[in-house]
């Protein structure tokens, strides 16, 4: 435990290369699995290739519950990637953690809040853009003024809340879990003892991480998704 | 901790490049849009077209299905019409038949009728020819039977009274031999 995170300075910027690392990681797998499950495609369709169609129809389907299909298609594809991205990003830190030299190299990146709010900043930009493209502007602020006039500062504060909650909780969420795997993790190598002890707590948190992992990267899209259609579409 | 710095960096503001993991952002940025376009090219792309054309092949097969099972109904309901027709037109066939057989019977009956009734005067008449025939042959029998007679009365001495009784009896005779 008490790990520092490497940090890097380029250009004046600021960089943590774990997390470029990890990002690099999560995106080669995601990519990987993409595009493995999609080669041979058949129209009677076995294998990866179902699993694939799966998670489109499942990614589908979140984006229908909260918006027609013919304003949220065009979603389709980043709810998609989203998806993909955070779920592997959320696995990749179940399994180890690598330290080297008391510096944290491999973690899940979506345990660093510099992420999980660049992702959420990313989407809530994108649903004002969106917002803007789809409605004009007069709809796009007559928004902040609906259902009643007097609610106005709470609607763009709202607007805030969302992107810091979106981000936070996604954090929060595996960043906890890393935590208690750490813990674990220590309580086992301290000894013999400690390891019987850590073992049956360290699979159930395993498992119950796998779960929260899985729950998260479903929300995070769900909710881009739902800030997405209060955008997007005027009558409701 | 990140956490820190981000927290930091919200509230001072001097400094806050330093202490904002900017790298990460852009670093995060730029992974996901990477990440984004490379599926959609090679993964997402592909995959959405091989469901679509997987759902117009359903479509068309359903619209072929649909089409087929109105064209074997109709092709039913044009069987079944002509099944129809062909059975009224045995049955007019066959109403036709007893009819024609009906009219021939009665023309064979008509014509063998009359053929009996020919059969039978021509009969009538070979008997009647017959019979003439047959009076004729007796009567020339009965002739010369006379003559024989009138020899036989010529040949030897009779009298007046037995020339007599003899013809008389050969006329009886004849008359019994009818």
């Amino acid at each position: 435990m008490n790990h520092v995170n490497p940090k890097w300075e380029f250009l004046g910027l600021t960089f943590n290369p774990s997390n470029i690392l990890m990002l690099a990681v999560t995106c080669l797998i995601v990519f990987l699995i993409a595009f493995i499950s999609t080669r041979n495609m058949k129209l009677k369709p076995t294998g990866m290739q179902n699993f694939m169609e799966w998670v489109m129809d499942f990614v589908k389907g979140i984006i229908k519950s909260n918006m027609d299909w013919k304003t949220g298609g065009r979603f389709h594809l980043l709810a998609l990637t989203l998806i993909m991205f955070i779920f592997v990003a959320n696995m990749l830190g179940l399994p180890f953690a690598i330290a080297y030299d008391h510096v944290l190299w491999w973690k899940s990146p979506t345990a660093d809040p510099t992420i999980t709010m660049t992702l959420a900043v990313m989407v809530l930009v994108l649903t004002h853009y969106y917002g803007v493209k789809m409605t004009g502007v007069k709809n796009y602020l007559l928004g902040f003024t609906k259902p009643l006039a007097f609610m106005t500062p709470l609607k763009i504060i709202e607007e805030f809340a969302n992107t810091l909650t979106l981000g936070l909780r996604l954090y929060g969420n595996i960043y906890a879990g890393e935590i208690l795997i750490g813990l674990l993790a220590g309580l086992a190598t301290a000894g013999v003892g400690g390891f019987l002890g850590a073992i049956l707590p360290a699979m159930a948190w395993q498992g119950f991480s796998i779960f929260i992992g899985t729950i998260q990267a479903f929300i995070f899209v769900m909710l881009s998704m739902v800030y997405m259609s209060h955008k997007v579409q005027t009558d409701h | 901790m990140s956490l820190d710095q981000f927290v930091l960096a919200a509230s001072a503001g001097d400094g806050i490049l330093d202490k904002l993991n900017t790298g990460d952002i852009l670093a995060t940025l730029f992974f996901f849009t990477l990440l984004m376009i490379l599926l959609k090219k090679f993964a997402w792309g592909p995959l959405m077209g091989i469901m679509d054309q997987r759902a117009e092949l359903i479509a068309s097969e359903i619209d072929e299905a649909e089409k087929s099972r109105a064209e074997s109904a109709k092709l039913l309901e044009e069987q079944r019409a002509l099944l129809k027709e062909a059975r009224t037109e045995a049955q007019a066939i066959v109403e036709n038949a007893k009819q024609q057989g009906d009219a021939q019977r009665a023309e064979i009956m008509e014509t063998a009728r009359a053929e009996a009734a020919r059969l039978r005067e021509n009969a009538a008449a070979e008997i009647a020819n017959e019979k003439e025939k047959a009076i004729q042959a007796v009567r020339e029998e009965f002739v010369s039977m006379s003559i024989l007679a009138a020899e036989k009365v010529l040949g030897k001495e009779v009298s007046e009274e037995d020339n007599r009784a003899l013809i008389e009896e050969t006329i009886q005779k004849a008359g019994e031999g009818r």
